[in-house]
Formats: C-alpha cells, structure tokens, sequence
C-alpha cells in the first residue's frame, strides 16, 4: 500500500501499474501454447471520418469466431475521455481490455497534471500501448485500435490510424479498420463530403458499415427485427456524445426505406 | 526515580506534535465543503490558478484539503492511484468515499503516531451518491480521525468561526448559487469584503452530469453565478457604486503559495 504514497514518477497510469500489478497489464509478456486463431471472438468493422466541428465514428455489433457469430451486439466503440474516442478491431477481449486501461490512461493524466494530454499526445500514448502487444499480436491476440478526437487547438475533429506495431498514422477526413475496411472505404471514399454536417457524416458512416456488411461476412448489417443498431458517437466541442438508440433507428430507416429501390446505396455523380 | 535527560513521556510528544501541526493548519484560509440541491459544492479562496486546493479523484469523489501544499498534494496523488488502480481492477463503481477516507486515515495516523512532524494537513474527501441521503462528506484530520459530516464540512484556520457563520445560512437543498452565497457568506468575516472571483476556487459535484460528476466553476461561468448570488440579496438598497470593472491587479496581502508560511 505504501507504493501508493511514495510512487512519484511520471502521471502515466500504465507505468504505475507495470510497477505496482504488472499482472493487470493487458500485454502480459507470457507465451501461448499454441496461437490462438478463429477460436476466440474477433471485433469487425469500425469507420471514422470528419465532419464540420468535429468527427464521427461508428462500428458494427458483430463479433466472430472463425465461421461462428459470438455476439450480436457487441460494443466496439469507447468513449476514452470528453473529447476521444477509441474503436477496436481484432481480438474482442484484449481489444475492451485495452480501451479500458486507455481510458483510465487519459483520465490519470488529466487528474494528476491538471490538464488533459494534447491531441498527439493521446495519439502517441496509444501507439506505445499497441506496440507493448506485439509480443502477443504475433501469437494471434492481434488488436488494432482507431483513434478519433476533437482537437481544442484545431477546433477540428482528427483521426489516427494505427498498426500492430504502434503508429499512430493520421489520417485525413476519413478512415476504417478490420475486416470490412476495404469496402467501407470504398463505400466512404465516394460518399464523404468535406465540411458536411455531423448529421450527413453520420449517415455516411452508416452507409459505409452497411456497404461493409453487404460484402464482408464477419460484418453485421442493422438488425431491423431484434433493433440492433451500429454503435455511433459524434465528438465535437460540445464533446463526446453517443447517439441513443432511437436517433440512430431514425438514420437507419432512412437509409434502408432508400436501399429498398436501390439495394446498393446512393451513387457518387460520374461527371 | 531519576529521569533520563531529554526524556519526553509519550503524552508530551503527541501534544506537542498536535499542538504544531494546529499551529501550521491554522495559519491557512477555511476550505468549504456543503451539499446543495444537485450535489456538493467546494469553494476555497485561493488566489492561485496554478495550486489547487480542491481535486477531482474519480468519477463520485472529490478532495479538498488545506494546509502544507506538498503535504497535501502527495497525498492527492497518492488517492487518485488508489482510485484509478481499484477502478481499473473491479469496476468504476467499485471505488468509494469511504474506502478512501480510511486509506488517508491510515496513512496520515501512521505519519502521526511514527514520524518527528505530523502532516500539517487537514482534508475532505466528498462522494456523491445518486439520492442526496446518499452524498458522504468525510473530514480527516493530521492524526488520521475521520469525521462523518452531515450537510457540510469547513477545514482550515478559522474553522470554528467558518462554521458557525455556515450554520445559520445553511439549508437541505439548497439551489447552488444560494449555496455558493452561503459558503461566501461563511467564509467572509463580519464586515469584511467578499473575494473576487479571481480569488476563489469553486468546484462541484453535480449528481445530475454523465460519467465524471466533478466539474470546476471558473471564468465567466463563475463570474455569473456570483452575480446571481449577490443581486437578490439587497432588492430594496439601491445599487452602491459599481464595482470598478477590471479585476483587482493581484491578491491583496500575501499570497497563498499553499507552503502554510
């Protein structure tokens, strides 16, 4: 108990806590047996892009072992502090592990120096996480994160990919991860306008996941008949909200009342 | 029986350590701890914006303390470890008021009873609950005694005078600018003038915010709330000349750098 008082080192909380319980460490240096593969649950798709003010990122509810759906209504996206937000993609449990002690990360910060890290700095605190997993990653636990934030000094929302070995990659206007990525891209890369209201960034988001699950069989689509509805948060000054049920069955209507007649979605004017 | 020379009895040494630590607590301003209608509310006047006397440790739990600064500083540092690492090993709801108030009592008891100098501190460990019969105020005093306060807590030099002015301006439930009225009121002596807004540190706990309840009230958010608290009070008298309207060039007397000299 003394290491409480006497611990006065740098205000991360994971540092503090490889010294005081390195046992609660989400990147335990111990090897597998065997490397884990299909058998255990995998976090799908995540989308992020820019709007006016702010960002917007969304991610599925599927969770898949191998051929299996583990769980429909996963949660893959965390609010990490007022002004952040972080969704995972790869191993589910090492991924909500890692979003956990990211969170207390920034808030130990925050409480300790009295002041919130800068957008880079959070950025750069997740980067040394991820790498700290690599020793894991290799042996099948591999965990991706996508980083989104409302940058104060900016007044602009930022988005930072990453790898297994760390990063962080910025990203402009907009970015996806996991298994679906390439046809969310694709899907975003047609559907994104710059400086659009958070409202239309969402519904591009929500395109993209559906065009995502359209193709990608680990990526679950909007459950209309259990109203299972993609997770969606929308970070701007006002900070970090998480859209509730209702808002996001309204957004989903419209865009499958629009998908009835024209089953793969809006199309991107040719000329 | 002949004493050895320098023999102290044991009740000696305690009195005197009591005694200087009182001597170093009494030297600083009051700290005000009250429940309001959404919840606790803190107010300390400290001319620093750099130096806190009030913290926020986790998302229920606020600590105001006064006294040395470095004292009290390491023991905030060492609360919020104990909140985050028991938050992050069981769940967020899992870190209580009460577990903290007896992690300080043990510790500032230990430093009491085994050091040469007592801490020279006096702090408030304040939790939130999601009913106003379930908000806990806890005052720990430099030998680790715990006190269970109801309504309100004051810690610092004129305590007792602090909360005898406290008690007759204090209501259950309270608006938070009526709140923050009588917590000024309290801590302004008779005849003397109220601080600037510049002067004084102001906090709350609000029950009614999402995820972290511990919100500081500063600038112009401040600002209006003491204007709400001082316009209704004199409705009949007409208005005194108005304040000049830049800010007082710095604190009057000296300046509260939280060393307790």
């Amino acid at each position: 108990m003394n290491n409480l008082f006497t611990n006065t080192g740098s205000p991360s909380f994971t540092e503090f806590l490889g010294a005081y319980a390195p046992d609660l460490l989400p990147t335990r240096a111990q090897a597998l047996a065997a490397p884990v593969e299909d058998q255990i649950p995998h976090a799908t798709t995540i989308v992020a892009a820019t709007c006016a003010g702010g960002v917007v990122m969304a991610g599925d509810r599927r969770a898949t072992s191998g051929n299996i759906i583990s769980q429909r209504d996963i949660e893959k996206v965390f609010r990490t502090d007022d002004y952040s937000c972080v969704g995972i993609a790869g191993t589910a449990s090492t991924g909500i592990e890692l979003a956990r002690l990211y969170r207390v990360e920034l808030e130990h910060y925050e409480k300790m120096e009295g002041r919130s890290l800068s957008t880079e700095g959070k950025a750069n605190r997740l980067a040394t996480m991820i790498r700290g997993n690599l020793a894991m990653a290799m042996q099948g636990l591999v965990v991706v994160p996508l980083f989104a934030a409302y940058d104060p000094d900016r007044d602009a929302g930022r988005i930072f990919g990453y790898d297994v070995g760390g990063g962080p990659y910025e990203q402009r206007q907009y970015h996806s991860i996991g298994s679906g990525s390439i046809f969310a891209r694709g899907s975003m890369k047609k559907l994104y306008r710059e400086n659009s209201s958070p409202e239309d960034v969402v519904l591009t988001c929500l395109q993209a996941l559906y065009d995502a699950a359209d193709d990608d069989s680990a990526t679950g689509g909007p459950d209309v008949t259990r109203k299972i509805w993609p997770v969606v948060a929308v970070i701007t000054a006002d900070g970090f909200r998480r859209l509730s049920d209702d808002e996001i069955a309204e957004y989903v209507q419209r865009m499958i009342d629009g998908r009835m007649t024209d089953p793969d979605g809006p199309t991107a004017p040719l000329r | 029986m002949s004493m050895p020379f320098g023999y102290a009895s044991p009740e000696q040494i305690m009195r005197d350590r009591a005694e200087y630590a009182r001597k170093g607590i009494a030297r600083g301003r009051s700290v005000v701890v009250m429940q309001y209608a959404d919840g606790i509310l803190f107010v300390a006047p400290n001319p620093s914006k750099a130096l806190h006397k009030i913290s926020e440790i986790y998302d229920r739990i606020g600590f105001a303390a006064v006294g040395r600064y470095n004292e009290f500083e390491s023991l905030r540092l060492a609360g919020i470890r104990y909140a985050d690492i028991n938050g992050y090993t069981y769940n967020r709801s899992d870190v209580t008021g009460r577990g903290l108030a007896n992690l300080y009592a043990q510790q500032l008891g230990m430093i009491f009873t085994e050091s040469i100098k007592s801490l020279e501190v006096e702090i408030v460990v304040a939790e939130v609950g999601e009913e106003p019969e379930r908000d806990q105020i806890y005052r720990l005093t430099f030998d680790g005694s715990v006190f269970d306060e109801q309504g309100m807590a004051v810690i610092g030099g004129q305590a007792e005078a602090v909360s005898g002015r406290l008690k007759e301006r204090y209501r259950e439930g309270l608006p938070l600018a009526q709140a923050l009225e009588a917590a000024l009121f309290a801590l302004t002596e008779p005849g003397g003038e109220r601080p600037a807004s510049a002067q004084l540190e102001v906090a709350v706990l609000d029950r009614n915010r999402e995820h972290r309840k511990f919100l500081r009230l500063t600038g112009p958010r401040l600002q209006r709330l003491l204007d709400e608290t001082t316009r209704p009070t004199p409705p009949a008298e007409p208005s005194p000349a108005p304040a000049p309207e830049t800010p007082p060039i710095g604190p009057e007397g000296e300046i509260d750098t939280g060393s307790g000299e």
